[in-house]
């Protein structure tokens, strides 16, 4: 413990530190001497591309992929063009930029996912070099080619590329140049000799940075702070200048005494930085600049690489990675040499009480007196987050448990957080994991993402070990890892299809939050098609798998499952799938077997595409059906001579459907559209659509009585029809006297209680009585009653000594009519 | 036996308030002043739910019926409300293109009601507008049009469903049930029958699975879903009950009747809303007719009693009679006397000659007696052209209740059918047949060649073939031994006093007791299909009883609430005949339906060529 501070070096009033964060596993010597090299911030996986401008064919560079404490992931040659840039994405893919302006994208195992271009004019001028930058919008990449145009993505995931202006005087690339993100503006800042330029998405404008000597020469260096707020220049006079990005401020201006352009210049600093510092890096030297000017040198004895992070610099290199860094304020304050700070005490206290020592006491008592033991707590929890070496997380975590036994009210949940995340990151900081992340990166990434990187990594068990201890949501946490489990898992080509599902299914059950259709989709994506069959088939909701089968050209399983779900919805969208990807044929088939799929699809058809509706059913040698189209489309015909040969058309199909009765209708339904023809030109009579009743009724009343009997002939229609329309004819027209001439052509077939009525109806009592006397028995008391004639009707009622018909004949009477009243009575009497 | 202790029904009133809130909030998504089109058969629905001062409050300017014309709207925005039918949407892409190609920027909002479909997007998509309109659903399942009566107000399901197989509704009548379910509580057994109640039984319950859970007091008891299908003649039968003649005569909208003058013996027609709020009505509406009568006139005597006690008040009561009882009996005097003159037109319509001969016709056909008689008379009714709808109805009861008729006079009535009516009917003859309203007889012959056909598809694998060929087989009815079996004619020898119901049967003058009735009154007694084997067999199966899963027990007042739920319209008669059989054994039957039905209704869905 004594010998925290041994690594601390001062820079004005602050400390720096270099923590020993691995001994690296890999073992490639020179290897980062000559390649390209990509390590990730917040302990990012490390690429390697060895020798990377090797062009002869015969030997290609290697790529090679390692964690972040030198396991490698994997490796493999390098077969497409010269790669001009390597970079990391924020969700842990390697970029590649090409120099012909492609951009190649692997994930964290090598396995290609994608690729993009940087625009079709690059493949001429080429790529001369390329960054690769993060901002809010994600992962961006800015090129400058051949031509000394910079072209910019901000989003690799959503690609919209742009073409900066022209710099004027630019030739080839510019000395130094760097990405900047400031007011929610992507920009390039380049230095050509001393002027330095900020290039946007319009203009290009010179600045000066505020209290740069205009003698300090060519700008050949730049970097900008992790958070794009900070800047530094080096000049080829060797002069350092830094200050803030927007050019407003000076912090530093420092004479290196170097005239070579350092191999890498990066920020130092960490949030609340007392002392935010430059470091550089040369072949053999490293020297951190502070903003009091002050320097600390450090030797470089192998070829080594700088990773920026959030809160320091990492520095890599063949056998070791450090971690260098401003020390935390609140470490300075207890490990400081003879502090003071209650923190510093009680850890003082708590190592005299681990002795058995009644020191123990004295210093606990001078933290009371000052009232400061909360505080003290509060800053052991603190520095032991900051602190690396578990042996000193655990002594500063066991003096904050041991003081916080004296305070009464002390609120316990940040020791308690505390506690589990430094076992968190501990956990991850394995060198079999490898990810040395501090506990401030890992503040600022969230918890949500370190489970994504290790997913990322496939470290499942541990994502679920640290869901299950950090007590995460089910729906966040162990579901998300055992979805991305399964979207791996289905990827394994060893293992078979079967065993796949099974295994899927064992794990995965019915979690929810993880959809089967996702994990299919994914199957699907490597090419297993039967597999994300089988893995749909786990899926409850058919609204997920029928999407999926369609994009899996399993159409009609898709709409099998659409028919199953009952969701009409469903249905359609797989019927308008279907439409548009088979031919004609082929569907109609399909439809056939789906008889709800075929229904839906006729009655939008009735509604949208009537000719379709008709190959249908031709399709169907549904003869029926067809027959009752044509019928249909017959009604909509104008002329006449269309509408007759539709209804031929009907005909023959009625008759394929051996529906005789159908097609003989359809035939007169013909035979009395040209009747009506005929006589609508020869007499104007507008009878064209009537039915064959209402052709006869216009004719009779406009007198056209021999036409009318020539449509009772023709068609067979039924004597009473007859007999009813002429009879109804002839009393509206009040032709009395035809109409008793037609009452006495033949036995009526209707009878003649139907003349009476209807005389009656019109009327005419003085007629309806003629007709009495050949109204049939039965009913007479009918007929009597309808003309009135109440004595008529009860005599006949007495005659047929029929008790209803005298009940009948009494209702009407009214009681004036004694007389036949009595005479009714005593006639039902005596029948009694 | 009569229970008088019937359960409380739940409050439906709020299936209107939360249709309301829902309306007025996809209004709002559109801010502004904005032109609202309505469909014309959501017109009196919607007015059920936000008046126009509503909706004027949330900034319609101007309301207007869709009619499929170019639109005279000037308003910078436009709102559509309206059913999820393609026709409807076909005309707001014209609309919108309209505008488009005269240069003219709007913004466009569709909300479909109770829900959209895939294919109304489809064709959005299809005609080029679909970035151009917004669209969203307004979740309108279910309008109460009394205390126990929730009408979905979709007729279109009848023919659609039945008629063209087409399934899409079913799912938005599983949300309807789903909605209940989600206000008013778990359900403690289901029963259904019929190919459409199972569907709808397991859209409901894949519904329920997805949606979020939540213990509610149950508040409704069993469920009984039925489909029209299952029994056809109840609604093809002529309705003698007071609500269901309204109906039949002057034809109920949304619960909302229309009297013409000579009904209100005035020159001014008057729109009445018919429900339990009106006094006089909620006491009539189940009666047999020839009781209405005697009753209005026995009312119209109380309330000159009550007029009368004026004379001899001194001032004091005079003035708490005028401000306490007087607008209520002006009120009671106006609607008893619009009840009057309604039963004084009926009488005339009905108490005619043919109307009685008429209904003793129809009940010869539920008995099965004089069928040649009834055939003659039908036959007279087509030759006379009496009425095209009623000519149909009773040629749909004869072969219904016949199981088909004979050859010779299938043809013979529906060749005099298309003489008199027109040639088109011969579309209607195919539709009717394909629902088996209107059969040929099949001998045994008949029979086994189809077995042998169905046979030889079975090879050809054609199964869409299959079904139809059996769907057919199916269809048969089989009224007479469904009505032995359950007794549904009960014996004419004795004399049914019409004052004194004693079953269900008094709603068709004591001829018949409705078959659907009969079966939810069977189904309820034995708690299932326990029984009633041969029963379902002849009605084609379907048939299910489930119990809702719910774990919270029900009290023992909401265990009697019944809802019945008719796929494809019920009529005021069943209602009745509910209502009956609810204070008669002690249930209180809450009625869902697709629509209210009646046989014209019914009938006019199946016409042919249809525009």
């Amino acid at each position: 413990m004594a010998f925290v501070t041994a690594s601390w070096n001062p820079l004005g009033e602050a400390f720096y530190r270099k923590l020993e964060l691995y001994e690296m596993s890999w073992s490639i010597r020179d290897g980062l001497r000559d390649s390209l090299v990509a390590a990730a911030p917040y302990g990012g996986p490390i690429a390697l591309l060895r020798e990377p401008l090797r062009h002869s064919p015969s030997s290609r560079p290697q790529l090679e992929i390692y964690s972040a404490s030198g396991i490698a992931i994997t490796s493999f040659p390098w077969k497409s063009g010269p790669v001009v840039h390597l970079g990391w994405s924020v969700s842990d893919e390697l970029l590649c930029v090409q120099e012909d302006g492609s951009v190649l994208i692997y994930d964290l195992f090598g396995s290609f996912k994608r690729h993009f271009s940087m625009g079709q004019e690059v493949v001429q001028s080429q790529v001369l070099e390329a960054k690769v930058f993060h901002s809010p919008y994600g992962t961006g990449i800015a090129i400058v080619t051949g031509s000394s145009r910079f072209t910019l993505a901000t989003n690799i995931e959503d690609l919209k590329l742009r073409r900066l202006p022209e710099v004027p005087g630019l030739q080839g690339k510019p000395a130094s140049w760097v990405v900047l993100t400031q007011d929610r503006q992507t920009k390039v800042l380049l230095s050509i000799g001393p002027e330095l330029y900020i290039l946007d998405n319009t203009s290009c404008t010179a600045v000066c940075p505020p209290g740069l000597s205009p003698h300090a020469g060519s700008i050949v260096h730049m970097s900008v702070s992790f958070s794009y707020k900070y800047l530094s220049l080096f000049t080829d006079s060797g002069h350092l200048w830094a200050g803030l990005s927007n050019l407003q401020e000076k912090l530093i201006e420092f004479d290196t005494k170097k005239t070579d352009r350092p191999k890498q210049m990066l920020w130092c600093r960490r949030p609340k930085s007392q002392q935010p510092s430059v470091v550089l890096m040369w072949e053999r030297l490293l020297l951190v600049v502070g903003e009091c000017n002050d320097t600390i040198q450090f030797p470089v004895v192998d070829v080594s690489f700088l990773v920026g992070e959030l809160d320091g610099v990492r520095i890599i290199n063949s056998t070791n990675q450090e971690l260098l860094q401003e020390v935390p304020l609140v470490c300075q304050d207890i490990f400081k040499i003879a502090s003071m700070a209650p923190g510093a005490l009680l850890l003082e206290a708590h190592r005299e009480y681990e002795k058995s020592s009644q020191k123990a006491d004295e210093y606990l008592r001078e933290i009371k007196e000052q009232n400061v033991l909360e505080k003290a707590v509060q800053q052991c929890v603190e520095a032991a987050a900051h602190e690396y070496d578990p042996a000193t997380q655990k002594s500063l975590m066991r003096a904050a448990s041991f003081g916080k036994c004296f305070l009464t009210d002390f609120c316990s949940d940040h020791f308690v957080s505390t506690c589990r995340e430094l076992r968190v990151l501990n956990a991850v900081r394995e060198s079999s994991v490898g990810m040395p992340l501090t506990h401030t990166q890992f503040k600022q990434m969230t918890l949500q993402v370190l489970i994504d990187r290790l997913l990322f990594r496939q470290f499942y068990p541990l994502a679920i070990e640290i869901c299950r201890y950090l007590k995460i949501p089910d729906y966040q946490g162990v579901n998300r890892v055992l979805k991305h489990w399964a979207s791996c898992k289905v990827q394994q080509k060893e293992l078979s299809d079967d065993a796949i599902a099974r295994a899927v299914c064992v794990k995965v059950g019915e979690s929810p939050g993880v959809s089967y259709s996702h994990i299919a989709a994914k199957a699907y994506e490597c090419g297993r098609t039967e597999l994300a069959i089988k893995l749909l088939d786990f899926e409850p909701r058919s609204g997920e798998q029928v999407p999926l089968l369609l994009k899996m050209k399993r159409s009609h399983l898709a709409l099998n499952k659409a028919v199953e779900s009952g969701d009409t919805d469903l249905v359609y969208m797989v019927v308008t799938h279907l439409k548009n990807e088979m031919n004609r044929g082929d569907f109609f088939m399909t439809l056939r077997n789906q008889p709800v799929a075929l229904s839906l699809y006729r009655q939008f058809c009735k509604l949208q595409e009537q000719e379709t509706l008709k190959d249908l059913y031709n399709q169907d040698d549904n003869h029926q059906e067809l027959a009752n189209y044509y019928v249909t489309v017959s009604y909509r015909e104008k002329r006449l001579e269309s509408r007759l040969s539709q209804l031929q058309n009907a005909v023959d199909e009625y008759n394929k459907a051996k529906n005789d009765f159908a097609a003989k209708a359809t035939e007169e339904e013909m035979r009395l559209l040209r009747f009506q023809r005929k006589l609508d030109d020869e007499k104007g009579a507008g009878l064209l659509g009537l039915s064959l009743q209402v052709t006869m009724e216009t004719l009779l009343s406009l007198g056209l009585h021999k036409q009318a009997e020539q449509l009772y002939r023709d068609f067979k229609v039924p004597d009473k029809r007859y007999w009813w329309l002429k009879l109804k004819s002839l009393a509206e027209k009040e032709e009395w006297e035809e109409l008793e001439k037609f009452s006495k052509s033949k036995k009526s077939p209707i009878g003649y209680l139907a003349f009476v009525e209807t005389c009656i109806k019109y009327n005419n009592r003085y007629e309806a009585k003629k007709y009495i006397s050949k109204v049939t028995p039965e009913q007479k008391v009918k007929a009597h009653l309808a003309v009135g004639d109440l004595e008529g009707a009860a005599e006949a009622a007495i005659e047929h000594k029929s008790e209803s018909e005298i009940a009948l004949v009494l209702s009407r009477c009214s009681t004036s009519n004694r007389l036949l009243i009595d005479r009714l009575n005593q006639a039902s009497g005596a029948k009694k | 036996m009569a229970r008088r202790d019937t359960p409380e029904l739940p409050d439906f009133s709020l299936l209107k308030r939360l249709a309301r809130d829902q309306l007025v909030y996809l209004l709002e998504q559109l801010p502004g002043k904005k032109d609202l089109f309505i469909e014309s058969d959501l017109m009196s629905p919607l007015d059920r739910i936000a008046n126009v001062s509503t909706l004027k409050q949330h900034d319609v300017v101007k309301l207007y019926k869709v009619e499929y014309k170019p639109t005279v709207s000037l308003s910078d925005q436009l709102c559509f409300l309206i059913r999820p039918r393609i026709q409807t949407v076909k005309w707001i892409c014209d609309v919108v293109n309209a505008d488009k190609a005269a240069g003219r920027f709007r913004r466009y909002k569709i909300i479909f009601t109770p829900q959209r479909f895939f294919a109304c997007e489809a064709v959005l998509e299809e005609q080029g507008v679909f970035g151009d309109v917004t669209t969203d659903e307004w979740a309108f399942y279910l309008l109460p049009l009394d205390d126990d009566i929730l009408s979905m107000e979709l007729p279109e399901f009848f023919h659609d469903n039945f008629l063209a197989g087409d399934q899409r509704w079913l799912r938005t009548v599983g949300g309807a049930l789903h909605l209940l379910h989600s206000v008013y509580g778990p359900f403690s057994k289901l029963y259904g029958i019929g190919s459409c109640s199972k569907m709808t039984y397991e859209s409901w319950r894949e519904q329920v699975e997805q949606g979020e859970k939540q213990v509610r007091p149950a508040e409704i008891g069993s469920v009984f879903l039925i489909d029209r299908d299952v029994d056809f003649v109840t609604p093809l039968c002529s309705q003698v009950v007071y609500e269901g003649l309204l109906d039949d005569i002057f034809r109920i909208k949304c619960g909302c009747v229309e009297f013409g003058p000579d009904v209100t013996s005035s020159d001014k027609s008057v729109k009445v809303m018919l429900n339990s709020q009106d006094k006089v009505f909620n006491e009539i509406r189940n009666e047999h007719f020839s009781n209405v009568f005697g009753f209005l006139s026995q009312k119209a005597r109380n309330l000159q009693t009550a007029y009368d006690r004026r004379q001899g008040m001194d001032i004091k009561q005079m003035k708490t009679f005028v401000s306490e009882e007087l607008k209520g009996l002006k009120q009671e005097h106006r609607l008893l006397s619009l009840h009057i003159g309604a039963s004084e037109s009926i009488m005339k319509k009905k108490t005619k000659q043919d109307f009685q001969e008429l209904l003793q016709k129809e009940h010869c056909l539920l008995e099965g007696f004089e069928i040649r008689e009834s055939i003659s008379f039908i036959e007279e009714h087509i030759s006379r052209q009496i009425s095209m709808i009623e000519s149909l109805r009773m040629l749909c009861l004869l072969s219904i209740t016949e199981n088909g008729l004979l050859p010779k006079d299938y043809r013979s009535l529906k060749t005099q059918y298309l003489q008199s009516y027109g040639f088109d009917h011969l579309l209607t003859f195919s539709n009717l047949r394909q629902l088996g309203l209107l059969m040929e007889q099949q001998g045994a012959e008949t029979l086994t060649a189809m077995e042998s056909k169905v046979g030889k598809l079975v090879n050809d694998k054609t199964a869409g073939k299959i079904t139809d060929a059996f769907s057919s087989l199916a269809k048969r009815s089989h009224f007479r031994a469904l009505s032995r079996k359950l007794n549904l004619v009960p014996k004419s020898d004795e004399e049914y006093d019409l004052r004194v119901p004693k079953d269900m049967a008094y709603i068709f003058s004591g001829a018949y007791v409705p078959l659907s009735c009969k079966l939810i009154e069977q189904v309820l007694e034995r708690d299932g299909w326990v029984g009633l084997e041969e029963v379902t067999r002849l009605l084609n199966g379907h048939e299910f009883a489930v119990t809702g899963g719910s774990r919270a027990e029900a009290s023992s007042d909401a265990q009697r609430l019944v809802l019945v739920m008719f796929l494809g319209g019920c009529t005021f008669s069943e209602i009745s005949a509910l209502r009956f059989l609810g204070r008669a054994k002690g249930y209180k039957f809450i009625v869902v339906t697709t629509a209210v039905t009646n046989s014209s209704r019914l009938l006019e869905a199946l016409l042919g060529n249809r525009v």
